[in-house]
């Protein structure tokens, strides 16, 4: 089981954080640090499991994560779930926070040197709904690209259908029409998103 | 202000981010939000009824403020508000702010739930989705009262949709984690596993997880998913990599779905249909094969989804722990991942290695892996994978390379990370104990602990040298011999003062011949060192100088000046006065005779768990001490009522604690100095016995060995790959001599091999049983005897168990089996005529004497195969008793110490119906029907 997802940056600012056992407020807090600190006295380049930290059940626990650009995307698993499978999830993840703004609401301002770290708390909503269509109640309840990125589709018709509040342009929609949907994941051109995201070839 | 141009319609919260950002300080930060704050609480408290629109922003900004970890007290309302709204937006933003700000109000509670309950009946898929989200996103107590019945419901009704069916798979989980008993198991179970077989992919993933969890408890009820899971799984490996399409990910056919089942089967033993279990092995040997066949594409994606797949395949493979060749395989190519360029790997090879190496087939192929890892220690950048590789190392030890892995791991002390240091030692410590072929060996791996790493040695590591030392007359003079050279360096830690004071004090004489080592240059060793210890040690110390005095009298002067000095007599510490004053007193008083007697050589200690091996586990938790010994234990310790018994009654007697001392030395004089060992060691004793309670449940097959051995009394009862059990055994009259034989068939020597016989409470009054342990170790090919004699005191049903643990290589066995003393070994056969026979048959006409068993007939019906089991039964076989000559009848006399009872008996086969009529007649009922049952098994 996923106990919690977390994200923050280089700073140590939470950017996302999503608990999926119940913690009191101040003990979310106090995780979230004690967290940033364990992965942030981390190289890069070194293995991206560790132990838990106290707060959330040490060793029994492991954190699964990724420093990626100005963010470390921090997944907080039992033993029931396979490392190598998390890690590829926080993949899959970071091309849907990446990509899905773009497509959803407007194309970006291009001289934001860290447009991934603001997309997350520009978006924020948003960003809790991709989320929730990957990890239900600390499960993940969907890994199809395809699947998930229709069940975006159809919320975002439904908001238009509403109308007002954050009606989607026009050419976003298009845009999510004309993307080669089954491409995406396997062939996301990650140098396109490199202009923005300087290191992003550490994963690679 | 770049950052408003983003926003996506609302403006107002785009702005606010910005602000927030924008502030130079905290106190700027705490400012601006606070103003925020006010500004929505006032919103909110404001005659205007505010649109959707703005409740949604509002909410928004609450939750930033909440992420950037501020409390949010207020909201709750307007966010169940929104929850009731038609607008899926408004809804959404509603659900969210309920999932994340999880408030256990209940007053509140109760409106969510009727909002959600709403949703759930709307039949929009779409609300039904928000609302099952929110669900398992709070998972609370009081939702599993509302839903529980509900979720089950929509989650098997045919009309639901694949999406909608995938979320109350995954709801339904999080509500039987949070509150299991309001989860009923019901008809919806088998139809849950059913959707193992579904179309859609997602489902089953979503189902998979849903039944792994739900088995774990419940193994019986979900027994039918393992065949689903095996042909599910076929059907994925076996795939080409486009069948799957949408679910291939990067070439590999679903591999989030294939380690959801393959963690499903590990929540069950291997299947018992050859058919199943032939497929699985197949898959298996597909995932093995296709892990090293060459990479379909370069990207790291591609490599990670086939290799969690092969994980998870090892994993399954362990955990079985049947397929010799899987095993093996598993180990050779996890071999090949230690060297791999991916820190990932490594590390995940190292791990999965730790759990190989407790299965008796692999770890001897874990073992050649020795270098490698040792090299891991070496080199590895990342103190995660070093920690896997003490793990490994610790795992894979035994008796051929212990002193090659102590070695290395002692040298990786050195530098090793703080955060794992204390771990170390006490593996360290373990490992040199478990080991030790030579104890002069373990002293010095232990003293180099100590110089080491003293800071981490735990009071355990110290005190179990000494207890060892004790116990151990070989060692002693060397110990003295090197804590004496030790305590020469300039600078020693404490743990080595306190451990060389011990250790002079007890064995000091041996090497007191060496003018090097005089009494007086121990004396003025120790002393030097005095001022620099803290209390408790100095109150050692103390100990030591009254046993010099025993047992150097030359000394007796020095030592008293020393006593009787100020800082001595008059120190600040009550205990250090204390213990100076009288033990000043006690060598000017006492004569030499009683000196010698109060401070005698300690007694041996008994032999128990090793009080560090507790301590590991209690660091470490029970799951990750792979030990399969410790994990057994971990329950016997559990037992006992808490954490850790052993260790504490252990330091209770091993501590050269200071109120022991005095107490022995007040209450009773002749008492030895230290603990005394009888109230001490008995209460370990106790404790220990209670803890071989934890016996293995009964060998598969004991019953039918059990029910050879009614009517014979020599030959195999158990048999496995590494152990064979013999009987041969005697009775006469109410007395018995059984011998029993253990067998060693493998070329390993087994360790600590302990049998022991369990007789049942009620059991324990009835039957006698005495036997002398046998020597802890059998050698390979060897084999030991052990002599049971055996009374019975009055009539008896059960049967004693024979519990044998042992160690074999690196892992922990545990076997029990029926020892075969039945009621029936007490018979002495009568003869007696036709008459007597029926005129006794008459007396024992009362209901209760007599128990009748009417049975098919298991075996052949062979006359004389039946008169040989009769007589082999104990009684005597009457012929031409019973007017029909095609039956049987017998006649005997049970004797137990307080009685005997009577028994006449009568078989009449019937060949046509392959049938069988046993009749019992005795004077006592629960004989009869002791007898008839243990009699009614043989045909």
């Amino acid at each position: 089981m996923i106990q919690a997802i977390l994200v923050f940056n280089n700073h140590g600012k939470p950017r996302l954080v999503r608990f999926y056992q119940h913690f009191p407020e101040e003990i979310q807090q106090q995780i979230v640090r004690e967290t940033f600190h364990l992965v942030l006295k981390r190289d890069d380049n070194i293995c991206n499991f560790l132990e838990g930290g106290s707060l959330i059940g040490g060793s029994d626990y492991k954190l699964i994560y990724r420093h990626y650009a100005t963010l470390y995307f921090v997944f907080c698993v039992d033993s029931s779930e396979s490392e190598l499978g998390i890690l590829d999830l926080i993949q899959h993840l970071l091309i849907f926070f990446l990509i899905a703004p773009k497509v959803f609401v407007e194309t970006l301002d291009k001289c934001f040197e860290n447009v991934c770290e603001l997309d997350l708390i520009f978006h924020m909503d948003k960003v809790h709904y991709i989320l929730q269509e990957v990890v239900m109640g600390g499960m993940v309840l969907e890994t199809n690209m395809n699947e998930i990125v229709a069940q975006i589709e159809a919320q975002n018709r439904l908001e238009k259908s509403e109308g007002g509040l954050s009606a989607a342009p026009a050419r976003a929609v298009s845009a999510v029409k004309n993307i080669n949907l089954p491409e995406i994941p396997r062939n996301i051109n990650i140098g396109d998103l490199n202009i923005k995201v300087p290191n992003l070839s550490q994963f690679v | 202000m770049p950052a408003v141009s983003k926003g996506d319609g609302m403006r107002g919260l785009a702005v606010f981010i910005s602000d927030i950002r924008n502030c130079k300080s905290k106190e700027a930060e705490i400012k601006r939000i606070n103003k925020e704050l006010a500004n929505i609480r006032s919103k909110f408290k404001g005659d205007k009824a505010l649109d959707g629109y703005s409740k949604k922003k509002y909410v928004c900004k609450l939750l930033f403020i909440f992420l950037l970890g501020h409390d949010i007290d207020f909201g709750h309302m307007e966010a169940v508000n929104l929850l009731s709204s038609n607008r899926y937006t408004e809804k959404q933003i509603g659900y969210l702010f309920i999932s994340v700000l999880v408030n256990s109000n209940s007053e509140l509670i109760r409106l969510i739930n009727n909002a959600i309950k709403n949703d759930l009946a709307s039949r929009n898929p779409t609300f039904m989705g928000l609302a099952l989200h929110c669900i398992a996103n709070v998972g609370s107590r009081e939702m599993a009262e509302a839903f529980a019945g509900e979720v089950p419901k929509i989650l098997v009704a045919g009309d639901t949709m694949d999406s909608v069916k995938q979320s109350a798979a995954l709801c339904l989980l999080r509500l039987y984690r949070t509150s299991p008993d309001l989860v009923p198991m019901g008809d919806w179970t088998s139809r849950v596993v059913h959707l193992l077989n579904d179309q859609h992919l997602g489902v089953v993933t979503a189902a998979t997880s849903l039944i792994t969890t739900l088995a774990q408890k419940n193994p019986e009820e979900f027994k039918t998913s393992v065949s689903l899971a095996v042909s599910r799984l076929s059907r994925i490996v076996t795939s080409a990599s486009t069948d799957l399409q949408d679910y291939t990910y990067y070439f590999v056919p679903a591999p989030w779905l294939s380690v959801k089942l393959l963690r499903l089967l590990q929540c069950y033993p291997p299947p018992e249909d050859p058919a199943v279990r032939g497929r699985l092995t197949e898959c298996l040997e597909t995932i093995l094969n296709k892990a090293q066949e060459p990479p379909k594409s370069k990207k790291v994606q591609h490599s990670n989804a086939k290799n969690a797949v092969l994980f998870e395949a090892i994993s399954l493979i362990i955990h079985h722990d049947s397929e010799p060749n899987l095993l093996v395989r598993a180990c050779n190519q996890l071999g090949q991942f230690l060297q791999h360029r991916e820190t990932n790997l490594r590390y995940l090879a190292l791990e999965s290695m730790c759990t190989l190496a407790s299965s008796e087939f692999s770890h001897e192929a874990v073992k050649t892996h020795i270098d490698t890892v040792i090299n891991a220690l070496k080199t590895e950048r990342d103190v995660s994978v070093r920690q896997r590789a003490v793990d490994l190392l610790y795992a894979m030890c035994d008796r051929s390379n212990a002193q090659q892995i102590v070695a290395e791991m002692l040298s990786y002390l050195e530098t090793a990370d703080y955060s794992i240091r204390e771990e170390i030692v006490l593996k360290v410590a373990i490992l040199a104990e478990k080991y030790a072929v030579d104890y002069a060996w373990y002293v010095d791996t232990i003293l180099n602990l100590i110089r080491i790493a003293g800071d981490y040695v735990s009071e355990e590591v110290w005190y179990r040298v000494i207890q060892i030392v004790i116990n151990r007359d070989d060692v002693q003079g060397y110990a003295a011999k090197t804590v004496f050279e030790a305590l020469q360096a300039p600078a020693c830690h404490e743990n080595l003062v306190k451990v060389g004071g011990y250790i002079l004090g007890e064995f000091g004489n041996l090497i007191a011949g060496d003018p090097r080592s005089s009494p007086l240059v121990q004396f003025n060793l120790l002393h030097s060192k005095f001022h620099l210890c803290s209390v408790p040690t100095r109150a050692l110390l103390l100990s030591t100088y009254i046993k010099f005095v025993n047992l150097f009298p030359e000394v007796k002067t020095t030592i008293q000046d020393v006593l009787r000095s100020d800082s001595q007599l008059k120190n600040a510490d009550v205990e250090l006065q204390q213990r100076a004053v009288e033990y000043l007193r006690l060598s000017t008083v006492a004569s030499t005779d009683i000196l010698a007697t109060v401070l005698e050589e300690m007694p041996p200690f008994p032999e128990r768990e090793s009080s560090i091996l507790a301590k590991l586990k209690k660091k470490k938790g029970p799951s990750t001490v792979t030990d399969l010994e410790d994990t057994k234990r971990e329950r016997s310790v559990d037992v006992n009522g808490g954490p850790e018994p052993a260790p504490a009654s252990t330091s209770a007697a091993s501590t050269p604690s200071p109120s022991a001392d005095l107490l022995g030395l007040g209450a009773a004089p002749a008492a030895p100095a230290g603990p005394p060992p009888s109230s001490g060691g008995g209460l370990l004793v106790d404790v220990f016995s209670d803890s071989a309670s934890a016996v293995a449940p009964l060998a598969p097959g004991s019953e039918d060995n059990f029910a050879r051995f009614v009517c014979k009394n020599n030959g195999v009862l158990f048999e496995n790959q590494l152990l064979q059990i013999g009987l041969k055994s005697e009775f006469r009259q109410n007395l018995g001599r059984m011998f029993i034989f253990y067998g060693n068939k493998t070329s390993t020597q087994f360790l600590n091999f302990t049998p022991t016989l369990i007789c049942p409470d009620d059991l324990q009054s009835r039957l006698n049983l005495q036997t002398k342990p046998v020597d802890p170790t059998v050698d390979g090919g060897a084999q030991v005897q052990q002599v049971v004699n055996i009374e019975c005191v009055s009539d008896f049903t059960e049967a004693p168990v024979l519990n044998i643990q042992f160690r074999y290589g690196g892992t922990f066995q545990n076997v029990s089996v029926q020892l075969p003393i039945t009621l029936n070994k007490f018979f002495q056969p009568t003869e007696m005529s036709s008459q007597d026979f029926f005129q006794r048959w008459k007396q024992l006409s009362n209901p209760q004497q007599e128990v009748q068993n009417i049975f098919k007939a298991k075996h052949p019906m062979d006359t004389e195969i039946t008169k040989a089991k009769i007589i082999g039964f104990g009684s005597a076989l009457l012929e031409e008793v019973d007017p029909n000559p095609a039956n049987f009848v017998g006649a005997g006399i049970i004797h137990t110490k307080t009685t005997q009872i009577g028994c006449l008996l009568r078989l009449e086969p019937n060949l046509q119906a392959q049938m069988y009529r046993l009749t019992l007649r005795t004077s006592k009922e629960t004989v009869s029907q002791r007898l008839c049952e243990l009699l009614s098994q043989q045909f």
